[in-house]
């Protein structure tokens, strides 16, 4: 499965993902208590100049992470204009690409498998939601494994759709995807017991 | 266990496989996607606590850097960015949701099912969503409220479609219905 880490090797790869989540939490909130128009442009050209550190490949990838955020500079925009408050608009949008810049920068240098291992914070939550934390693993690796799964069986139903229908399927393959998503649940859980159950397992 | 661990993992990954699901454009140009229907469904299918499990993981997956998300996206920006009370609200709704379908029992299950779906994946999500999108675009609560009040006539189509789904299942896979047989 594809992760968003960059494949471009930087020295914040070698960091611990711990420190660089921790680091990214204190500098959204030292963004957030940044008012004046000078201090977020400052935030701004440190990361760009942050994300051209790596390379150009490096930073191509991470303006297009940022693009995607076209639709609420454009509605911040319209906003800012209508209302007079251009200089405000600035701070905001600044705020916000310098924000998620950063954010995004966390993910393109930590590998997918550290990641997974800052993630502790989870297990005392689902066990109170009566997932066992010891199959967390378990069901991680099933997800993983279940959406290949489940793409592929959406694809077949929009082919068999498309093959007596005119319409373009869209919602309409949502139940029968639905019947036959439960069905395969069912059978993970009939293979699950036959090899001894998650009790033996897990615990 | 097995079935309930099972469950959880596909219902997880079925909010992921709702994200490649083509979006519809509502007649106003508003467009809608069915990840959210997913969140509405984990509530209303496998109950409370399962669905808030399954919404929680998948939000997990999407932090860690999967690009699960409708329109490939994924990563820890998302969770800064003006949509990050919507998620944070996820599993909050999932919960709401599964809550109200496993008490109200009297009515017929497409009805119950899709006023949850309008209290939890549209109430319970929205009051997360405009809080986070107040915050991140530094605006008060009444225009965050008008800048997403287009989205929820396409919500309220997605809440009745759960209420439907649900309703269907009930009918055909009962056993697979574990919000309502506790």
């Amino acid at each position: 499965m594809i992760s968003l880490s960059s494949p471009v090797r930087t020295q914040a790869h070698d960091w611990p993902a711990t420190s660089k989540i921790t680091g990214l939490g204190a500098a959204t909130c030292g963004l957030f208590f940044l008012e004046n128009l000078t201090g977020q442009v400052a935030a701004f050209v440190i990361v760009i100049l942050i994300y051209l550190l790596p390379g150009w490949q490096f930073f191509r990838s991470g303006l297009q992470a940022l693009w995607r955020l076209w639709p609420f500079g454009l509605m911040l925009a319209i906003f800012h204009f209508v209302t007079g408050t251009l200089e405000e608009g600035a701070i905001v949008s600044l705020r916000l690409i310098s924000a998620i810049g950063l954010a995004n920068l966390v993910t393109m240098t930590t590998p997918l498998s550290e990641f997974a291992d800052s993630t502790e914070f989870v297990r005392p939550i689902v066990r109170r939601l009566g997932v066992p934390p010891k199959t967390l693993e378990i069901v991680f690796v099933l997800v993983v494994r279940m959406i290949p799964v489940l793409i592929e069986r959406a694809q077949a139903l929009h082919v068999s759709w498309c093959a007596r229908s005119r319409k373009r399927p869209s919602w309409r393959i949502i139940l029968p995807l639905f019947l036959i998503a439960l069905d395969d649940a069912d059978h993970v859980a009939d293979a699950l017991l036959a090899r001894g159950g998650l009790a033996a397992e897990g615990d | 266990m097995e079935r309930s661990v099972a469950q959880v993992a596909l219902f997880t990954a079925l909010i992921a496989v709702l994200g490649i699901i083509p979006k519809i454009t509502l007649g106003f140009g508003v467009p809608i996607t069915a990840q959210s229907l997913g969140v509405m469904l984990c509530g209303t299918v496998i109950g409370a606590r399962r669905g808030t499990s399954a919404v929680l993981l998948f939000l997990v997956l999407v932090a860690i850097g999967l690009p699960l998300l409708s329109g490939g996206r994924g990563g820890l920006g998302l969770f800064v960015s003006p949509s990050a009370g919507f998620l944070i609200g996820w599993p909050v709704a999932a919960f709401a949701t599964g809550c109200i379908v496993e008490r109200w029992r009297s009515a017929p299950l497409m009805l119950s099912a899709s006023l949850a779906s309008i209290v939890g994946g549209i109430g319970v999500m929205y009051i997360f969503g405009i809080v986070g999108l107040s915050i991140a675009l530094d605006k008060t609560l009444v225009q965050s409220t008008f800048l997403v009040s287009a989205f929820i006539p396409g919500d309220i189509v997605k809440a009745l479609i759960a209420g439907g789904l649900t309703a269907w299942i009930a009918l055909v896979r009962p056993a697979s219905l574990l919000s309502r047989r506790s």
